[in-house]
């Protein structure tokens, strides 16, 4: 069945439901495809803020916020994106707020704001109050404000559909195509759907469940990296993936760096707060590689908790209980729930936790997708949030400016497909649009004999974290090359055990596992060929940034046997690259 | 240990009715029920069918029904249950396959009582204000996750299906209570229906039933008064 659009959203999380909104406040028939319901997007699992320059509790600027991004970002971040990010953050935030979304407030009825890692005032001098929260579930409200303005706009939201293909007109989208749709496995009943449009954005978030310990939620599986991937776009910068430092041990589950930026401390097994040898000015709140790599390296040196030495704490117990029940509700609740441990008087298990791709879908700062090193645009084909690339984040994501990106991009990009599509006409798809997907589906489903994909991720998902982790080196990455290259060999002989149509979540994973594989193939190889350690990216046979090599962004671009890496410059435009203390 | 684990089965494209499946499971007493969930769909049943997504309690997608009452899979812990554990779908929805139920009922619901923010006078440059206490007011039900374990544990809605449902008068009474919003009004009209908020009888299976601890009986009574003053 054929459905069209003049806009087609893949993706309901933040990104995807600013995006749509934008699209329908200016009258666009727009249609948004996800794999789950709207309201169960991970947007929703974001805790502790989301950062603007307001200035309701102290002096701030959208310049410092800017600054503390791209030295956050240890320079690899595209400077003019890092300025429309810090700018219009306060736009947005408003905006938010004129939608209704239940901000925490200070005593005069201003949104309230609070520290959060790496945010500093005057460029560098200390901790700043920029983060604007609604308890410790921020990207819930924002979720649900986004959502509920969407149904009030009256956008079609086709819920638990399985994006499965991209559609382009007049060659493949690395080929000089236009975005013509995309194909959509509608996971109730397996069918398979053709969506037409003038514009499509992929907004599908992140593609953390290729690490074993992962804050991400199961449905997080690079969808939209893959599938530009195979159409010949290339990948930006995939080695940079962020570890956040307090995932609860053994689980992964993501406890808030609100914990910190409300005067949590980090503990090793003596009690002692190690941030001091690491990052004396800001001690707990220096950006989380930095904190990340610190963990690793008291476990390293013996001074981890536990019989096993394996983890360290967050302690908040003398917060008192005031500040730990009305600020960090949820994140209470999880230690108590899925360790049995009491944040009000014990100090928490924590370890790092694979929770965010700073590199993705390369885009322009009108969230338009590039193709190559020369910002070629693919017409039609837009990306935002955690898929995009544009670069914001560069080689370390600050905290927060995760829900910033999806805000100030995902609006940037509904603003920009309408315009494109008052301009554009409607592309033509062959009538038998979805039939190369097809036959891929039905020769997975009707395998008789083959290996459990059940096995083939848990593989994935260990040579991964062990080997493309904090800390890497050559070798470790040349393995994680070579177990990826057999997993890959090994999928192509995978067996699903469910033969039905009926919301096959066994289909439905294999074909997950497909994309989790070509983000993982990217990512590993990119990281293999970067030889020096720049923000979350450290490789302990090349400690030291490199400016005068590898000041440069990766494009890896899909290849037989193995991807072609190529290169585009950084934009500098206000801060010259300087060495990078906390 | 071993964990008795039954788990109650449909495959509409075999099944003619829902049966009883057991599974022998070796579990840990801190694995959460999707852990066990997970563990027979990899080793002994691939065809096991079940919503889940963030796995720690915040995208509401496993509410199911465990051991007769609505919890959700991941945040439930084997320790908390004993060595005997059912599993069935939320009651009072359709079942589409095994623990997968039809939502769309559930949420055109909720889409019926205004589930949004409505202030169209021209907004001010900067934020709206707020004081802390007008902030308090309707704290509580911004929790919600729209998971449905309230409504489909609440005998009022098993009686009578067209009940709009604990979950919906919560989304309603986020709203009704904000200071800035402007559509109360709309929203108690709604409620005020022969299928709104008069249908609750305050049993407080939904209490019980809330994974994020809302206080379902309260908000309901307040949205019922609050319609009482608009009527009187």
């Amino acid at each position: 069945m054929r459905i069209d659009h003049d806009a087609l959203v893949v993706g309901a999380g933040g990104a995807g439901l600013f995006a749509a909104l934008e699209l329908a406040k200016a009258g666009v028939s727009t249609g948004v495809l996800t794999k789950l319901y709207p309201t169960r997007s991970h947007t929703g699992a974001a805790q502790g803020g989301v950062c603007a320059a307001l200035g309701n509790q102290e002096e701030d600027h959208w310049e410092w916020h800017m600054f503390d991004t791209v030295k956050g970002g240890d320079y690899l971040v595209d400077q003019d994106a890092a300025e429309v990010l810090a700018r219009e953050a306060v736009e947005c935030i408003i905006d938010l707020e004129h939608m209704g979304l239940p901000f925490n407030r200070t005593p005069d009825g201003k949104i309230d704001q609070r520290r959060f890692g790496g945010h500093t005032r005057n460029f560098g001098e200390g901790p700043v109050k920029r983060s604007c929260f609604a308890a410790d579930r921020t990207g819930h409200m924002i979720l649900q404000t986004l959502y509920q303005s969407c149904i009030r706009a009256g956008v079609k939201f086709y819920d638990e559909y399985h994006v499965v293909d991209l559609l382009f007109e007049g060659g493949d989208g690395g080929d000089g195509g236009r975005a013509a749709g995309a194909v959509g496995h509608r996971i109730g009943d397996g069918g398979l759907h053709t969506f037409r449009a003038k514009a499509v954005l992929l907004a599908t978030g992140g593609n953390g469940r290729m690490f074993r310990i992962t804050s991400n939620a199961y449905s997080l599986t690079g969808d939209g990296m893959a599938l530009v991937y195979r159409h010949g776009i290339p990948l930006e910068d995939m080695e940079f993936y962020q570890f956040h430092p307090t995932g609860l041990y053994g689980l992964g589950i993501l406890l808030s760096e609100a914990a910190r930026g409300e005067g949590g401390y980090l503990l090793n097994k003596d009690g002692e707060r190690f941030m001091d040898r690491y990052a004396p000015k800001l001690m707990e709140l220096a950006p989380r590689d930095m904190v990340s790599r610190a963990i690793y390296l008291e476990l390293r040196d013996g001074r981890g908790a536990g019989p096993q030495g394996d983890y360290v704490y967050l302690d908040v117990h003398h917060l008192g209980r005031a500040v730990i029940e009305e600020k960090l509700p949820d994140i209470t609740d999880f230690a108590r729930v899925y360790l049995g441990v009491e944040p009000l008087s014990e100090p928490v298990p924590i370890v790092p936790t694979a929770h965010y791709a700073m590199g993705g879908i390369p885009t322009d700062l009108r969230t338009r997708v590039i193709r190559d090193e020369r910002n070629t645009v693919v017409d039609g084909l837009f990306a935002a949030g955690e898929v995009a690339c544009v670069s914001v984040h560069g080689a370390n994501r600050l905290g927060t400016n995760s829900l910033v990106d999806l805000l100030v991009y995902g609006r940037r990009a509904g603003l920009e497909m309408a315009a494109y599509c008052r301009a554009a006409e409607m592309p033509e798809v062959a009538a038998d649009a979805e039939a190369p997907v097809r036959s891929e589906l039905e020769e997975l489903r009707g395998r008789r004999e083959g290996e459990s994909p059940v096995e083939l991720k848990a593989a994935l998902a260990a040579t991964m974290m062990d080997n493309v982790g904090v800390f890497r080196t050559g070798e470790m990455i040349a393995t994680a090359v070579r177990d990826v290259a057999s997993i890959r060999e090994r999928y192509a002989r995978v067996r699903v055990q469910d033969g039905g149509s009926v919301f096959n979540t066994d289909l439905l994973e294999a074909r997950e596992l497909g994309y989790l594989i070509d983000n993982a193939e990217a990512m590993a190889h990119s990281a293999l060929a970067r030889t020096e350690s720049r923000g979350a990216h450290s490789r302990e046979d090349y400690p030291a940034r490199d400016d005068a090599v590898w000041l440069k962004h990766t494009l890896a671009f899909r290849g037989e046997p193995v991807p072609t890496l190529r290169y585009k410059p950084v934009t500098i435009t206000r801060f010259e690259p300087k060495p990078r203390t906390y | 240990m071993q964990v008795d684990l039954r788990i109650l089965r449909f495959d509409p494209e075999r099944d003619s009715a829902p049966h009883w499946e057991r599974y022998a499971v070796e579990s840990q007493p801190m694995d959460r029920v999707l852990s066990l969930l997970h563990l027979v769909k990899a080793e002994i049943d691939g065809t096991l069918t079940f919503r889940r997504s963030c796995g720690h309690g915040i995208c509401g997608s496993d509410a199911m029904l465990i051991n007769g009452r609505n919890r959700l899979a991941c945040k439930i812990r084997v320790d908390q249950l004993g060595r005997k554990i059912t599993v069935a779908p939320l009651t009072g929805l359709p079942v589409v396959k095994d623990l997968v139920v039809d939502m769309e009922g559930f949420f055109g619901k909720y889409r019926s009582v205004l589930p949004f923010f409505v202030n169209d006078s021209p907004p001010p440059e900067r934020e709206r204000l707020q004081g802390p206490a007008d902030r308090a007011r309707y704290d509580d039900t911004t929790k919600c996750i729209l998971c449905a374990a309230c409504t489909t544990s609440c005998p009022s809605f098993w009686a009578q299906p067209s009940y709009v449902g604990p979950a919906a008068i919560v989304n309603a009474h986020r709203f009704i209570f904000d200071s800035r919003d402007e559509a109360a009004d709309d929203r108690l009209e709604i409620l005020a229906d022969r299928d709104g908020v008069w249908r609750c009888r305050t049993i407080f299976n939904c209490v019980d039933a809330c994974p994020r601890n809302i206080n379902i009986t309260r908000a309901i009574l307040e949205v019922s008064r609050a319609a009482v003053e608009r009527s009187a």
